[in-house]
């Protein structure tokens, strides 16, 4: 009796438990099961009692290294060990390791003859020996009700169990009890009244032909639980649990902006695109496009090394590959390169549940940025409106708080209101882009309008949407008499623009001609006008130059006359100054 | 548990083959095995009442074999034991397994088909 210590020293908050290690059910647990104590795993045949069980037996050996011990009343230990390999366990690997050990017993009506008293305490030392044999802390008892079938009297049937359940709290074993479930009761036999820790009801219902596993924790002592009843999927890879219900409005909103992969939608999205993390609605009537803009917002993902997955409703894999091929866009590259998933199914495959959980799944799996639903109206046909608009804002939920873009495309049908969807997810997504047919002139053309996109300053300009070979393009608008034009329409029209382009543009050539000619005369003008001016120049020159040799003349007269009339010599000083003077002032003339 | 030893069982035995039985059984010695864990009073009722049923029916051509699981827990796979006292008719065959201190004796008498009057194992739900 080791047991017990170790059930303390992982007790230290709250009740200790044993994780299941399955997906999702430790989530709405709380951590697990009740380690020490036994739970009740209730359902209706082929709900996945035996499953669950196996699973929290081979998680417990693998994954947390507590061996179990498998009591089977039911199927013997070949058959089990056939039943789960398709899910990838190796019983008989485990069984080789000492990390687990199946137990058949046999109960067999007809050759047990009852006289007088009994008890079971055959049962509990073979379960004690398994138990010893390889140090189990996990024990399933599948399905002890069995024993009611096999042993007549209920009386000592009934004491024998209460004693084995306590019996197992005292080993300190987390059990797992599987009970078939009966009329108006949890189960046929009434163990619910044994096992008061922890019960567990599985559901496997059928609506409309479509049917879903869900699972409830009925109750569960000392433990804070979700009550709701979560959908459960057993696949390939087991037992998983989607506690997609419990969901809030607390996620992380991310600045980033990233391309639609159309640039001039972009540029309609103030210039950069979507928010990372947000919800973009494409609605539209059909054959307006809406595959081929996800598409394209899928490829420009891809460009970006993020993951994407493609759930599509409507069409295969191939199917998409080949149409986005005529519009330029290879989607089979990135498929190869693993960056994008298809998945491809029926809306009426299953039920919403169902959908919900392998959306879910498979993000958890494949862990991408962008994911695309194509079209999400479809999913209406696997239920009704009401649970399809629920599964979208649960879906919506969950995708936003992982911070994974989501981009759904939505069918509006001839006659409905066109700016509605089916599902009513208008009001819950972040941008919704609306592309129309445009009839005008006996053709329809595509155009594509931004309804609404939180956040941003976007474009209020209804665009032509074309689909060419390279890919999605956005036009120019242009705004005749009757209304926008597309089409031929716009083209004639783009073909008047350009003609009165080139006209304007001629125009314009001939003024630059008449502005540079009367340049031209403008400049030879001003060179002649120089030229005067500087023979006139040259004139004043010679004049002035003339004029001081007379002056010069004149004064060496003047002194010639002094000297031969002897008179004062100071005189002679100051007219020397004189003669001076007047060069000077030429000079500076000229200079000014 | 061997295959035909199993279909065997599920065939409703006629009174004549019942009386055949006993006859070849009357020849025979009888391999009984009795379930106990510890010695407790029920398991020493359970293991007199055998012997007095024995003395009395089977005088001298009966082998009572006693397997006591606290001893040998491994040996409770076997014969697919859970009840306590267990009492396992070895031979003659088909296997015949009566749970409980063997009180009645009548019933166990049927049980051990050494008394052939009412069927004993009729399936009473």
């Amino acid at each position: 009796m080791t047991k017990p210590a170790r059930e303390m020293d992982k007790g230290n908050r709250g009740l200790p438990k044993a994780p299941a290690g399955i997906q999702g059910l430790d989530e709405i647990t709380g951590g697990g099961f009740p380690r020490g104590r036994p739970t009740l795993i209730c359902g209706s045949a082929g709900a996945g009692k035996t499953l669950l069980a196996m699973e929290f037996l081979v998680r417990g050996a693998t994954e947390y290294n507590e061996p179990g011990v498998f009591m089977a009343f039911e199927e013997t230990a070949p058959e089990l060990t056939q039943n789960v390999r398709s899910l990838g366990f190796d019983l008989d690997d485990l069984a080789k390791e000492k990390k687990l050990v199946i137990d058949f017993v046999r109960i067999e009506r007809s050759e047990i003859d009852e006289t007088g008293d009994y008890d079971l305490e055959g049962l509990f030392i073979r379960l004690g020996a398994a138990i010893d044999a390889i140090g189990a802390e996990r024990v399933v008892l599948d399905t002890i009700e069995n024993l009611f079938a096999g042993l007549q009297n209920q009386g000592i049937l009934r004491a024998e169990l209460r004693r084995l359940f306590r019996w197992l709290k005292d080993r300190g074993v987390t059990a797992v009890i599987t009970a078939e479930r009966g009329d108006g009761a949890l189960t046929r036999h009434g163990l619910e009244e044994y096992v008061s820790d922890c019960v567990i009801l599985l559901d496997h219902r059928v609506t409309d032909q479509i049917s879903t596993r869900r699972l409830r924790i009925v109750k569960y002592r000392g433990t804070a639980h979700g009550t709701n009843e979560y959908p459960f999927l057993i696949d390939e890879d087991g037992f998983s649990v989607l506690p997609v219900t419990s969901l809030g409005l607390q996620h992380q909103v991310s600045e980033e902006r990233i391309s639609s992969g159309v640039s001039r939608l972009d540029t309609m999205l103030s210039g950069e695109g979507f928010y990372r993390g947000t919800t973009i609605l494409v609605s539209g009537t059909a054959g307006t496009g809406k595959t081929s803009l996800a598409a394209s917002f899928v490829d420009a993902a891809c460009r970006r090394g993020e993951r994407c997955l493609y759930f599509s409703f409507e069409e295969s894999p191939g199917q998409l590959i080949r149409n986005m091929r005529s519009i330029g866009l290879n989607l089979e590259h990135w498929s190869t390169k693993k960056l994008l998933l298809f998945h491809s199914s029926r809306a009426t495959f299953y039920g919403l549940e169902m959908h919900l959980a392998i959306i879910y799944k498979l993000v958890e799996e494949f862990q991408p940025k962008v994911v695309v639903l194509d079209p999400v109206g479809s999913l209406i046909q696997a239920g009704n409106r009401r649970d399809a608009h629920t599964m979208m804002i649960r879906l919506i939920d969950f995708l936003k708080q992982r911070g994974v873009t989501a981009f759904l495309t939505n069918l509006t049908s001839g006659g409905e209101a066109l700016e509605r969807t089916d599902v009513d997810i208008s009001s819950i997504v972040d941008t919704w882009l609306f592309m129309r047919d445009i009839e005008l002139d006996g053709e329809r053309n595509r155009a594509l309008y931004v309804l609404k996109s939180r956040g941003m300053a976007h474009s209020n300009q209804l665009r032509e949407f074309l689909l060419t070979p390279q890919g999605v393009d956005l036009l120019d608008v242009y705004v005749g008499p009757e209304g926008m034009l597309t089409g031929s329409s716009r083209l004639s029209q783009e073909a008047r623009e350009k003609g009165d382009a080139l006209a304007r543009r001629q125009n314009a050539e001939r003024k630059v001609r008449d502005r540079m000619r009367k340049q031209e005369a403008l400049e030879a003008r001003i060179a002649a006008l120089r030229k005067e001016f500087e023979v006139e120049e040259a004139e004043a020159e010679t004049m002035s130059g003339e004029a001081v040799s007379r002056e010069q003349l004149i004064a060496d007269n003047r002194e010639i006359m002094f000297r031969s009339r002897q008179a004062d010599l100071l005189r002679i000083g100051s007219l020397q100054k004189d003669r001076r003077e007047p060069n000077e002032e030429v000079r500076r003339k000229r200079g000014g | 548990m061997k295959k035909s030893e199993e279909n065997e069982e599920a065939r409703p035995l006629s009174l004549q083959e019942i009386g055949e039985r006993n006859e070849t059984a009357a020849n025979e010695v009888w391999q009984l095995r009795l379930y106990i864990a510890g010695q407790t009073p029920r398991s020493l009722a359970a293991f007199a009442n055998l012997k007095q049923i024995c003395e009395e029916h089977l005088a001298g051509r009966y082998n009572i074999e006693i397997v006591d699981l606290v001893k040998h827990p491994q040996l409770a796979a076997g014969d697919q034991i859970l009840a306590i006292p267990t009492l396992v008719r070895k031979l003659p065959q088909p296997l015949r397994k009566i749970v409980g201190d063997l009180r009645d004796t009548e019933r166990a008498l049927v049980g051990l088909q050494i008394r052939s009057g009412a069927i004993g194992n009729e399936v009473s739900k």
